[in-house]
């Protein structure tokens, strides 16, 4: 039998998408479970996403000050030891802020809130995020943001871009809608790929990410001691 | 403490503030929208107070890759 990969989902005061993450996730075959913001521990999980929303209250900067509850710095040492961490929207936002991705999201350009969907570039399907998609592929999945305008640090590798906008939908720089860290082990996007995962919703392509996470977080069930190096830059 | 976006930074903010002024017929330009954090610090003289103030700016206050900071302090 297939073990199911465990995926925690971390609830903030103003987490708005954990339940939509969790019921996706479990509609791509994970053993989602719920991780409290005051837990200092994960629980035994083989990937945990950060989800939507707006954590306490967004006060200061988008993200600013989840950095600070005891689950982030978990997610953090998670991360640090290879974990596989996925943040969403908000999740993005906070992992910017807690320093795992580079980078920092702003006031989108048209100052208006966007909630629509997008198309998307697949610009690398060799991060664990990624695998079930083709490069190049393009993708439809919503987003729904005040603040999406992603800055990226001048020294931004560009092998850590691995999603972009068809059409800018917040005046991202390069039109950057998805970044991973430099070992790929963590991913942060603004669209939202929990609300696409059934054609009912209006396309089911967020299922692909999700289930590359999954699919990625059972290997690593399987045979967690491998694959330090999990993509290859570019450059 | 004031924050303040850094230049070169996109600032639809300030633009927009800056559009709202020219309606009601000021002739402005570069307007730039930042924010402004005041707070009460214990220290033995100005510069031990400033140094945490400035530890603040760089850990939480301000973003570094797209905000700079300026500090007040008033005895």
């Amino acid at each position: 039998m297939i073990p199911q990969p465990r995926v925690g989902v971390v609830t903030y005061p103003g987490s708005q998408d954990d339940r939509d993450a969790l019921w996706a996730l479990a509609a791509v075959d994970a053993d989602a479970v719920p991780i409290w913001h005051d837990d200092a521990e994960l629980p035994d999980v083989d990937a945990v996403v950060l989800p939507g929303g707006f954590s306490y209250g967004d006060y200061l900067r988008c993200g600013a000050i989840a950095r600070f509850s005891p689950a982030t710095a978990a997610v953090c040492d998670f991360a640090e030891r290879g974990g596989l961490v996925l943040g969403i929207c908000n999740g993005f936002q906070v992992l910017c802020e807690a320093g795992l991705l580079p980078g920092v999201l702003l006031r989108n350009e048209s100052l208006r809130f966007v909630c629509r969907d997008v198309a998307l570039r697949v610009e690398r399907a060799d991060t664990p995020f990624t695998s079930r998609c083709e490069p190049g592929q393009t993708i439809v999945v919503p987003v729904k943001h005040g603040d999406g305008r992603y800055v990226p640090p001048p020294d931004l590798d560009p092998a850590q871009v691995v999603l972009r906008y068809v059409e800018n939908p917040n005046g991202s720089v390069d039109d950057i809608a998805g970044v991973c860290s430099k070992r790929g082990n963590v991913l942060g996007l603004m669209p939202h790929p929990e609300h696409a995962v059934d054609p009912l919703l209006g396309s089911a392509d967020g299922a692909l990410l999700l289930a590359s996470l999954v699919e990625a977080a059972r290997e690593r069930a399987l045979a967690p001691a491998s694959a330090p190096d999990l993509i290859r830059p570019y450059v | 403490m004031l924050v303040r976006p850094k230049d070169g930074i996109l600032d639809p903010q300030g633009e927009a503030v800056e559009r709202a002024l020219e309606h009601l017929g000021f002739a402005v330009s570069g307007a730039r929208v930042g924010k402004v954090v005041d707070l009460d610090v214990q220290g033995d003289d100005e510069g031990a107070a400033r140094a945490q103030v400035e530890k603040m700016c760089e850990q939480l206050l301000a973003n570094p890759l797209v905000e700079s900071y300026e500090i007040e302090l008033h005895g």
